[in-house]
């Protein structure tokens, strides 16, 4: 008994040792123990903590992979397969960090989903959602880069077109295609300066943003399905938010309960279908990178086929491919106007209209088609006849939800706030 | 589930009435079968490796699906000194491209890129065909530089222009389902080779989600332990 009061002394002395040295038990309790989320977060709250997730597991595996990977034409597509075959556990590893590529992707769309049914844009959390633009379009640069590194035919002809596309802006976009490439066409040079940016230079970028998309959050407080502020609704007494509970314990254990299930998904995919058909890792990347061969059928990996089917879409005028380049960078880029294109008096779903759900449908239905579309040729459902100009069918159904993904958009302020919403609760529902 | 299943094995029926070709099927591949896979290997060995290199798959990979060093030393290993090297090509690639207007390109992850049922299709697809430089043709890839290697086992195949079907116009040493388990046996081969790891892979697997299954269990009693109170 009287070893364990020591011992309790001991830890109290050193930590109190650290506190008049560094802020720890005040960080702790203004991040964790004391920081109060509304208590009835659902299903789409565990894909904030997931990403976090996914990105360490990134982090971890591509310091791994770093270890025995060689950032040169000659010899990456070897050394990939040296990981693959020679290094211990090396392709355990190296699916761990392909399969977390895409399921960050996966995360990351379920949680701006979340973040777009529930308003959590809405003011005050404006600068929230902007940093999480940015660790979005952060994290498309870092998948596009990492991307190349296996040296393969996709990866090759992949970055070919995208930098290509960078060559249609007006005057200047063949120099700066060249600038990006560091060469004329996607070579040795550009697999260092791409090795470079996936390795240290996004990354640290990322971290940033993340650092600061938390600051920002835990400075004015979860939203909640509700859309309810629960910082209105305070204890007399204590000052704590009536329906707020500590993070810690609370969402610590209940987020450990959903990175379980999600690391369940996650191995099944790693040990029993890394290349999810063609998805993950695509057939054509098994193939060495070779500047003389073309692929007949170059496709994007599937979580960037939405904005590719919209590129793709836009017809060229005058010529120029860059209204298509341009309208895929503005499919991207759109999502940071949300805050301030949503006029309804409510956040959450549950409290707007049909007006409202019809259109946010109709923008989930599109982003599917797109994404599918990006993924398969043009002439993948034919040809209309002659009475259309033989146009591809699948390019007129993606010129149509382009249309409707960018009217989504476009007609927000107007049917949001014309919509009938209903009336919000005072408190958070739970149960 | 069963009716899926149903259908999906009837798939391939449907695509040989359809296209009028008959060896667009399923390869039979089971990477556990180690007999498979040394028949397999001991033919790639000694009919593809003369052109094409296998340069990420050593040899003593192929202790593995249960040969021997001395089995591998003595009865495998003719293009190279070392069991612990990679399966190399004597041939040098820009001869090769003189004579066959192409490099052969490296196996070692052919089943990756194109999928073993279209290699077991392609084995069993040449045909004579007097306007190619070889003579020789391919069903699923048409006009193909590489010549009928194994024609001595399978005979001369000619394609009816009229079906669109493949029609033996000369037996060979094998009968027409002994070449399709040679060739079988040879594509189980390199679906093996293009991810020799996959068994062990799955095995890990499966101790991990058991893991994981255990974790959720516990995962799913804590947090009821402490939401209990939340009212």
């Amino acid at each position: 008994m009287a070893e364990k009061k020591q011992e309790t002394d001991m830890l109290t002395a050193t930590v109190g040792w650290i506190d008049r040295r560094f802020p720890l038990t005040s960080t702790i309790k203004a991040h964790l123990t004391e920081y109060y989320a509304p208590k009835n977060f659902n299903f789409w709250y565990f894909f904030g903590s997931l990403a976090m997730l996914v990105l360490v597991m990134q982090i971890l595996t591509g310091i791994f992979l770093t270890m025995h990977y060689k950032p040169s034409a000659t010899e990456a597509f070897a050394s990939v397969e040296y990981i693959m075959r020679d290094v211990f556990g090396g392709n355990i590893i190296r699916y761990m960090h392909s399969t977390g590529a895409s399921m960050f992707f996966l995360v990351v769309y379920l949680h701006m989903f979340r973040g777009i049914i529930y308003g959590s844009y809405r003011a005050p959390r404006e600068l929230i959602w902007l940093f999480g633009v940015g660790i979005f379009l952060v994290l498309m640069g870092e998948a596009f880069f990492g991307y190349l590194l296996p040296w393969g035919q996709m990866s090759y002809w992949g970055a070919q077109v995208i930098t290509s596309l960078f060559g249609t802006v007006p005057f200047i976009g063949p120099d700066i295609a060249e600038w990006i490439r560091g060469d004329y066409l996607t070579s040795d040079a550009t697999l260092n300066r791409f090795f470079a940016f996936h390795v240290i230079a996004l990354p640290l970028v990322l971290l940033g943003l993340v650092m600061v998309h938390l600051v920002a959050l835990h400075e004015v407080g979860s939203n909640n399905p509700d859309g309810v502020e629960i910082k209105e609704k305070k204890d007399k007494k204590t000052g704590i938010p009536l329906d707020g509970i500590p993070f810690h314990p609370y969402y610590t254990v209940k987020d450990l309960l959903g990175v379980v299930v999600f690391l369940m998904v996650f191995a099944a995919i790693v040990f029993f279908a890394p290349e999810m058909g063609g998805y993950f890792l695509e057939h054509n990347n098994f193939i060495p990178a070779d500047s003389l061969k073309t692929p007949e059928h170059i496709a994007p990996v599937w979580y960037f086929t939405p904005y590719y089917s919209i590129l793709r879409a836009i017809p060229p005028i005058m010529n120029s491919q860059f209204p298509g380049v341009a309208a895929m960078g503005l499919s991207v880029m759109v999502f940071a106007l949300l805050p301030w294109l949503d006029r309804s008096p409510v956040k959450s779903i549950r409290y707007r209209g049909t007006l409202y759900k019809r259109w946010l449908a109709a923008f989930v239905v599109s982003f599917f088609v797109l994404g599918y579309l990006g993924t398969v040729p043009s002439n993948v459902w034919g040809q209309f006849g002659d009475w259309a100009g033989g146009a591809d069918v699948a390019t007129v159904v993606a010129r149509v939800f382009t249309a409707v993904y960018f009217l989504f958009f476009i007609l927000m302020p107007w049917y949001t706030a014309r919509d009938k919403t209903k009336p919000v609760p005072e408190r958070v529902t739970y149960k | 589930m069963k009716k899926l299943l149903i259908i999906t094995l009837w798939l391939p029926m449907f695509a040989l009435a359809a296209g009028g070709v008959d060896i667009k099927v399923q390869a039979p591949i089971n990477v556990n079968d180690h007999a498979s896979l040394q028949r397999g290997a001991r033919t790639f060995i000694n009919n593809c490796l003369n052109c094409h290199s296998a340069n990420y798959m050593r040899y003593n990979r192929l202790l593995d699906i249960g040969l021997s060093k001395q089995e591998i030393e003595e009865n495998l290993l003719f293009a190279a000194d070392k069991i612990g090297d990679t399966m190399q090509v004597a041939m040098d690639p820009a001869d090769a491209k003189k004579w066959f207007g192409v490099a052969p390109p490296d196996l070692t992850l052919a089943v990756r890129a194109k999928g073993a049922d279209w290699i077991y299709a392609y084995m069993r697809g040449f045909y004579k065909d007097d306007t190619t430089p070889s003579g020789w043709n391919n069903v699923v890839f048409d006009k193909v530089a590489m010549p009928h290697v194994l024609y001595e086992l399978q005979g001369e195949q000619v394609l009816n222009h009229e079906t669109h079907a493949l029609e033996l116009a000369k037996p060979g040493k094998l009968s027409p389902s002994e070449y399709n388990a040679y060739v079988g046996d040879l594509v189980n081969y390199m679906a093996y080779m293009a991810e020799p790891a996959k068994a062990q892979r799955q095995r890990i697997g499966l101790w991990v989600l058991l893991f994981l299954g255990v974790l959720l269990v516990l995962m799913k009693k804590l947090k009821a332990a402490y939401w209990k109170d939340i009212k």
